[in-house]
Parts: structure tokens; sequence; C-alpha cells
């Protein structure tokens, strides 16, 4: 079982988002604990990317609150994000495919030695931290170009590691990829929480959300709908919650609970 | 390992041909229980060069051309087929005077090359080249002549224009979001004219040259006025100083405990380029020693060399080359890189117009004009730089000028007409950009695009 730490890394309560007329987010709340990957889930439009936006700073929120590590915080653009220590990869992996893998892990933020690219230990560095993933790529100095989808997924995830964020959030990390680099990524998503990283995981396709997510976080139409313990959850009931066939234990004792609060 | 490599070491080129799917069918063969075998040092078969010895080099080289990765290898086969070619029609071609000749006027469509690579590595072009050196010689010769400025200050004002103009260039591409093939057309036309009007009913404004930046440009200037040793002194600077920068780099590889390369490759690599330069020495002490221009325009593409492959920005320029959106997203200025790659070719395009003006002592209308933006072009794409962005070094300049440089000597050496010489020139460019594109598009079939 994973261990899961008290005050969770990263709590939004009660988060709102409009866009104009349209209401993209009502009320949602989601927890991310050390060591815990939440899986976001939901129909198309269910507001996933946008709630994951709003994580990483590209739209600041309208209503509602962000705990990080237990104290609130702003995140009003995506530099804020990425001090606190959230790192996204988006869906686009947004690689150089000209630079080797070395030059695209550290694009940004290369190492230097007397003002001069460091590219010894830059090599080194980025060696260690693939072999830490347990990362297979047939060298760190061939051009982006030259690796497969599997691989480029990986090595984007590798590079949101370089700053040693606390929390991860991987939008759709094997919507493109065939079976086996669908396994090398989910691997690799295990590793980060072996690494005692905070992971959100958006995805589509529930056996990979069966297979590595800890609990799922079930958005509908941009509200919460339901978060289930992986563990004790059947594929129908996530399913059920995703499609708003909602006539189900879970969700009929939040309701219930709901409404005595209510009185 | 060792085994492992053996086992790993299929046929090469056939690797090649299953391009990125031969990386996942080799991890299959790593050995999986083994733990002393960490997954990153599982080598794609495909870059097992150094445990195949020359053999190894061989494959490679052959799995390169096959997939596109052309190098310098057309420029080589092209000096060598125009060497022959012109050597056969007049065998004055090879002497040491002409090839001395050849290496003096190099250099300063070169400086024009230089920039233009800074440009083409963001996959961008800038036609104004030509028309900015013009222009910037004519201004010199403005200001030292009519108004009678120190001639080093009128140079630092004039390569400052070409900055400021290269800046405005890229200001319009990056900030107003115009295509730079259009601003730099309305550069190349507009600058142009500039030119003509500064230089009015006169035409031509002769600059002496008894000393100062026009006779160090000139024709008669040379290194250490000439010495026999002047030559011998930059080629074993060259290769002394490429051989401790490669025993260091070799060091801090073996210190970091990541792969580097073997003291027999560095020596050959060494020896090759000694050998070359010390020929090219020989041969320009043959006729009259090695010419300032030249040596300031060796010198610039080591500068930029540097720039370029260590330094952070040159990192950036490549990274916008490959992808502006990860460029963006990692946090680089897309448009501040944008405007000062336009301004660090205008200002080469100034700095050539100032190996212009002292070729000719002259500011003349026709400065600039002609073929000289497409012999610049020209050799930056010939060099390897491509056109598609993202690829290439400055070395290019210096490559690609020698052959563009050796074909119009060549042909003024046969007395041919200027028309002859422009349908050529042009017959040149596509070639060379036509090489671009075939060996970009079986570079994506190779998967390295």
């Amino acid at each position: 079982m994973v261990h899961v730490s008290a005050t969770p890394v990263l709590a939004l309560r009660g988060v709102s988002k409009r866009f104009g007329a349209v209401q993209a987010l009502t009320d949602v709340d989601l927890e991310v604990h050390a060591g815990e990957v939440v899986a976001l889930v939901g129909d198309n439009g269910a507001g996933k990317s946008t709630l994951v936006k709003t994580i990483a700073g590209v739209h600041p929120i309208d209503e509602g609150a962000i705990e990080w590590q237990g104290n609130a915080v702003k995140i009003n653009k995506p530099h804020d994000a990425q001090g606190l220590g959230i790192a996204t990869v988006y869906q686009d992996l947004a690689l150089c495919d000209n630079l080797d893998v070395v030059g695209n892990l550290y694009l940004g933020r290369e190492l230097l030695h007397r003002g001069v690219i460091d590219e010894v230990t830059m090599e080194k560095k980025a060696r260690e931290l693939l072999s830490t993933l347990s990362i297979r790529i047939p060298s760190v100095r061939i051009p982006i170009a030259s690796l497969s989808g599997g691989q480029r997924q990986v090595v984007a995830i590798a590079r949101a590691l370089i700053g040693d964020p606390k929390l991860v959030i991987l939008d759709e990390p094997t919507a493109a990829l065939g079976v086996e680099q669908t396994a090398q990524v989910l691997d690799l998503v295990e590793r980060l929480r072996e690494r005692d990283l905070a992971v959100i995981l958006i995805s589509h396709n529930m056996a990979d959300v069966k297979a590595v997510a800890d609990t799922v976080a079930v958005l509908r139409l941009g509200k919460n709908n339901g978060s289930f313990p992986v563990k004790n959850t059947s594929h129908e009931e996530i399913i059920a919650a995703i499609t708003g066939a909602t006539d189900n234990a879970v969700t009929r004792r939040a309701e219930r609970r709901t409404t005595e609060a209510a009185k | 390992m060792s085994d492992t490599s053996k086992t790993v070491k299929t046929d090469s080129a056939e690797a090649a041909k299953v391009g990125a799917g031969a990386a996942e069918g080799q991890t299959t063969v790593a050995p999986s229980d083994d733990p002393t075998a960490a997954p990153v040092t599982v080598v794609d078969p495909r870059l097992l060069v150094r445990e195949e010895g020359f053999k190894g080099y061989l494959t490679e080289f052959k799995r390169k051309v096959k997939g596109g990765e052309l190098g310098s290898l057309p420029v080589v086969i092209g000096l060598i087929v125009i060497w022959t070619i012109f050597q056969l029609q007049n065998d004055r071609f090879l002497s040491a005077d002409n090839l001395s000749n050849i290496s003096y006027f190099l250099s300063a469509t070169g400086m024009l090359a230089i920039g233009l690579v800074f440009v083409l590595l963001l996959g961008e072009i800038d036609l104004s080249v030509g028309s900015v050196s013009g222009l910037a010689s004519t201004l010199f010769a403005v200001f030292v002549v009519n108004q009678g400025v120190n001639a080093w200050l009128s140079l630092v004002l004039a390569v400052l224009t070409g900055i400021a103009i290269g800046a405005l260039h890229g200001w319009f591409f990056a900030r107003i979001g115009v295509p730079a093939f259009v601003v730099t057309l309305a550069g190349f036309l507009g600058w142009n004219g500039l030119m003509l009007w500064l230089l009015g009913d006169s035409g031509t404004i002769n600059i002496p040259s008894e000393a100062g930046p026009v006779h160090l440009l000139g024709q008669s200037s040379f290194f250490m006025d000439q010495a026999i040793i002047g030559a011998y002194l930059l080629a074993g600077l060259a290769v002394v100083l490429t051989l401790v920068g490669n025993f260091n780099e070799q060091r801090r590889r073996k210190a970091a405990g990541v792969p580097f390369r073997p003291t027999s490759e560095i020596l050959l690599r060494v020896g090759a380029l000694g050998v070359a330069s010390f020929v090219a020495a020989a041969v320009l002490n043959d006729s009259a020693g090695v010419s300032n221009a030249l040596v300031i325009f060796l010198a610039a593409l080591v500068i930029v060399d540097f720039v370029l492959r260590r330094t952070t920005y040159g990192r950036q320029v490549f990274a916008v080359g490959g992808g502006i959106e990860a460029a963006r997203r990692a946090g680089i200025n897309v448009p501040m890189i944008r405007i000062s790659v336009f301004a660090i070719s205008g200002g080469f395009a100034a700095v050539g117009g100032m190996f212009f003006a002292g070729q000719t002592a002259s500011a003349t209308l026709s400065a600039g004009g002609g073929n000289t933006l497409m012999l610049a072009i020209a050799a930056a794409v010939i060099g390897g730089t491509s056109l598609f962005g993202g690829r290439g070094s400055v070395w290019s300049a210096l490559l690609g000028m020698l052959v563009i440089q050796s074909i119009q000597t060549g042909l003024d050496l046969l007395n041919m007409n200027t028309s002859i010489q422009y349908m050529i020139t042009g017959a040149v460019l596509l070639g060379a950009v036509v090489i671009d594109s075939v060996s970009r598009r079986s570079q994506k079939a190779a998967g390295r695009a």
C-alpha cells in the first residue's frame, strides 16, 4: 500500500472558473498527497484540462482556494506554479527535434561552467536521472528526432523532473502510444510515486488508470462527480460516474451527506 | 558490456533502415536480469561505432550518408570536382598565387555568410545582407572622406548601423509578425536605395588606403608583414589549441564517467586538421602570405562557433530553430532571440561591407549588389547549414565560400562573361538547395529529422 502523508501537497477547495458565459469549473475540490497518483478522469469537456491549467497557472482561478503543503497560495502565472514545484507535461510534448536528449532535458536551465555550457556535467546528470527512472533510450546524445513516441514521452517527463518538482501533472501521457510504449510510461509513473512525488494523471484510458492510480477523481460538467480509491472501485462504477449514470452507492451516500449538511 | 555489444551488433545499415524502431528492438536484447547493466548504458547498435574500430566508422559513415546526414561531404566532393575542372581548363588555377587570391576574396562574402548562418539556423532568411553591406561601405566612405571622421570610429559607426538595421528587420519580424522574407526583401531594395542616394551624382567615393581599416582589409596587407613564420604560427596555433581542447574534454569526460573520444580518434582528427592547415600555410607562403582579411575571417569563425556551440545564447538559437513552442515553454524569450539574430546578421553584413571597401579602396554604386546576396546564401547552404532551420554550423560559411570563390575565380581566369557567371552561380545555388531538401527528406525517412 502506498504511504500517504497527512497534509496534501496540493489541495483545491471550491475552485470555480468562468470563461465569459461558460462556467468551466464549479466548486471543484481536489487533493493530492506526496507519493500518490491521482487520476483525473472525465468526458470531453468535463473540465479536466481547465482544472490542470488552473493548477499550472495558465488560467488563474475565479473563486476558491489553492493550498500548497497546507498553506494558501495564489497561482496567477505559469512561473508561480513552477516556483512552487509544479511541473506540467502537456500532451504536445514540445521538445526540440534538433537538440539531443541532454540538450532538451536542460533546455532553458543549462548548467554553466565558467560561463560556458557544461556539457560533461549535464550529460552525467542526465544519465543518472534516466537510469534512476530506468528509462531506456539508445543514447543521451542522439537528437530527439530519432526517438520513438514513447521514448519522447519519457524524455518529456524526465525533463519535468530536472527542476526537482513536488507535483507532476501528466496530460494524456499515453494517448498517442502503442502497447509497449504505454507500458514504459506507466512504469515511469510508478517510479515517480516511489520517489514520493505527487502525480496528477489525466487519462481517457480506464485500464491505465486502474493500473497505476491510487485515487480516481471524476469530473463531470465542471463539477466533482466522486473520488474513488482505485482498489475498491470497479471499472463500471468509474464509467458510471464519468457518464453521469450516477446511481451507485458512493454518490448516493455523498448526496445524502450533503442534504443532511444542508439541513 | 562487450558481450552485450557483440550480440547487439547487428548489421548497422539494416538497423538504420528500421530507424527509430530499432531502438525498441534492441532494448529487448539488453539483459534485463543483469543488475550491472544499467539501462542507459545499453547502446543503440547504430551508435556502437568505437567498439567496432575502423569498420565501425565506415559503417557509421555509410549509415549517415544513407540517412541524409551529409555534413561536409557535398563540399569536399564539390571542391574536388571544381578544382579538377578548372585546373584542366587553365593550369594556373591551382597555382599558389591563384589559391592565395581565393583565400583573400572569400573573406568578404564569407562575413555575410556567417551572419546568414544565424538566420538560417532559425529557419528564416535575410535577403538584405548584400544591400546592408553596400550601405555600410558607403556610410564608411561618407564618414571618412566627406565628413573627415576618424577611420576606426567610422568603421564602428558603420557596423553599429548594420546592427541597428538588422534589429529593425528582426523587430518587424518578431513583434509585428511580418514574414522575414518580406521584411528583408523590403530592406534589400530600401537600403540599396539609401546607398545610391548617399553616393549621389559622384557615383564612387575613393577611400585613402595608406593606413587604417581599409589598408588592413586590403589585398596588400598580410599577417605579420608576410613573415614566413606567420602562416605556420597560425597553423600551429590551430593544431595546438584543438589538441589541448580535445584532451581537456577527454579528461573531464573520463573523470565524470561519460563516454569520451578515444585518443586515437583525437590524434587522427587533429592530424587531419594539421595536414590541411600546414599545407594551406605552405601554399599561401609560396605566394605572399596570409592576408589579414582571411585571418580576421577565421578569427570571427572561431569566436562565433564558440558562441553557437558553447553558450546559452547559442543553445537558445538552436532551440528556437528546432521548435518555437518548445523554446517558449522552456522560458526562452523567442522575440528577443529573433531580433538579436537579425541584428547579428546585419552586423556581419556591415563588417562584410568593410571588407568589400577594403578590396576596392572605394565605395561604389555596385557594392553589395549583383550576386553578392546569392553567393552568401549559397555559401552557407553549400557548407551544410539547412534552410529549414536548426541544423548547421558556422564553418559552413568557410567551406561554402571555398566552393563559391573557387568558381568565381575560376570563371574570371577563363574570362567568362558576367552573364555566364550569373547562370552558373544560379545553378550552384539551386543545386545546394536541392541537396539540402533531399537530405532533409531522407533524414526524415531515417527518423533523424
